[in-house]
């Protein structure tokens, strides 16, 4: 079986007041190093089979189409073998 | 003029809008269901606001993957009239058939209220019964509302006169503070190069009928009729 993992994150160039809202309440518990956050999604997917190269193909196509707006966000696949 | 109301699961402004062209406008009027797939080809597709699918994933996104969206999409292709309003925008983007996106609003909150809006043009077959640059007040009901695009995209819009509302304040001026959401460029409403497709945040349709106290929002389903004419 594949796990993959799809990432997807709001460009750097669109506002994200999420993650503003959350640098800002990290700084109200004292950590004011903290100079950016930015919040995004993480998902989780079981796939049957084990062509990782097909996979991946098949599965940037579903992160561009509708996993992610590519007019706002970016997305990173991660994935891997592992034992069914 | 014949007009359909595509209703998703969550849609919640389609009887609204259905009432307004059907008893308001006395004009022939059908829904259809997401898993339908058949458009007229003299239909206007109006796209209604709520939460179609939730709103999972992104606003709009998983609609604009169900069967009765391939239609719409051909449909605009072929320049049937189209309008997005509130979720209908959102899923317009998504479809690509309208630029950019719509995100969180600024301060992150839900907004319900009226707002001010200008006409930037009367020279689209959705605003030809307004006068260029009227004022008119429509109440809007997001919480994803902020447009947003690349500079190049917001350059064309500009250029080809695609932006056809702005949010304003009570001076009249496109300003931070007649901005709701933090929409680039104040944008409360675009329309496609080709001019048949219409995607707003703000509801018309809630403003449509004197008992309701505001009518400024007829005026879009009135072009719309007149344009056929």
């Amino acid at each position: 079986m594949i796990k993959a993992k799809v990432t997807v994150m709001p460009k750097a160039s669109v506002l994200d007041p999420q993650g503003e809202a959350v640098r800002k309440a990290i700084h109200g518990l004292g950590m004011e190093c903290v100079s950016s956050a930015r919040i995004g999604k993480s998902i989780e997917l079981e796939i049957q089979g084990t062509d990782l190269s097909k996979t991946r193909q098949q599965l940037e196509e579903i992160s561009y189409n509708l996993l992610s707006n590519p007019v706002i966000e970016d997305y990173k696949i991660e994935l891997g073998l592992v034992e069914d | 003029m014949k007009f359909v109301v595509i209703q998703f699961p969550g849609s919640n402004c389609d009887q609204d809008c259905y009432r307004v062209v059907g008893q308001v406008l006395r004009q022939d009027v059908r829904y259809a269901w997401h898993k339908d797939t058949h458009i007229e080809p003299d239909e206007a597709i109006i796209i209604p606001g709520g939460f179609s699918y939730g709103d999972y994933l992104r606003t709009g996104s998983i609609a604009r993957f169900s069967p009765i969206m391939e239609s719409v999409i051909e449909a605009a292709k072929s320049g049937q009239p189209v309008i997005g309003i509130c979720n209908g925008f959102q899923i317009l983007c998504e479809a690509g058939l309208l630029p950019g996106a719509l995100v969180r609003n600024r301060d992150l909150h839900f907004i319900c209220e009226n707002r001010l809006l200008r006409v930037e043009t009367d020279q689209t077959r959705f605003t030809m019964t307004y006068d260029q640059g009227a004022e008119v007040r429509l109440p809007i009901a997001h919480g994803d509302g902020c447009y947003t695009a690349d500079s190049k995209i917001l350059a064309d819009l500009e250029e080809n006169s695609q932006i056809v509302f702005r949010y304003i304040d009570h001076y009249g001026k496109a300003s931070q503070k007649g901005n709701p959401n933090g929409s680039m460029n104040n944008i409360a409403g675009i329309c496609n190069l080709e001019g048949n497709v219409l995607g707003m945040m703000p509801h018309p349709e809630r403003a449509s009928e004197k008992l309701l106290g505001n009518i400024d929002g007829r005026g879009i389903f009135e072009s719309l009729i007149r344009s056929v004419c």
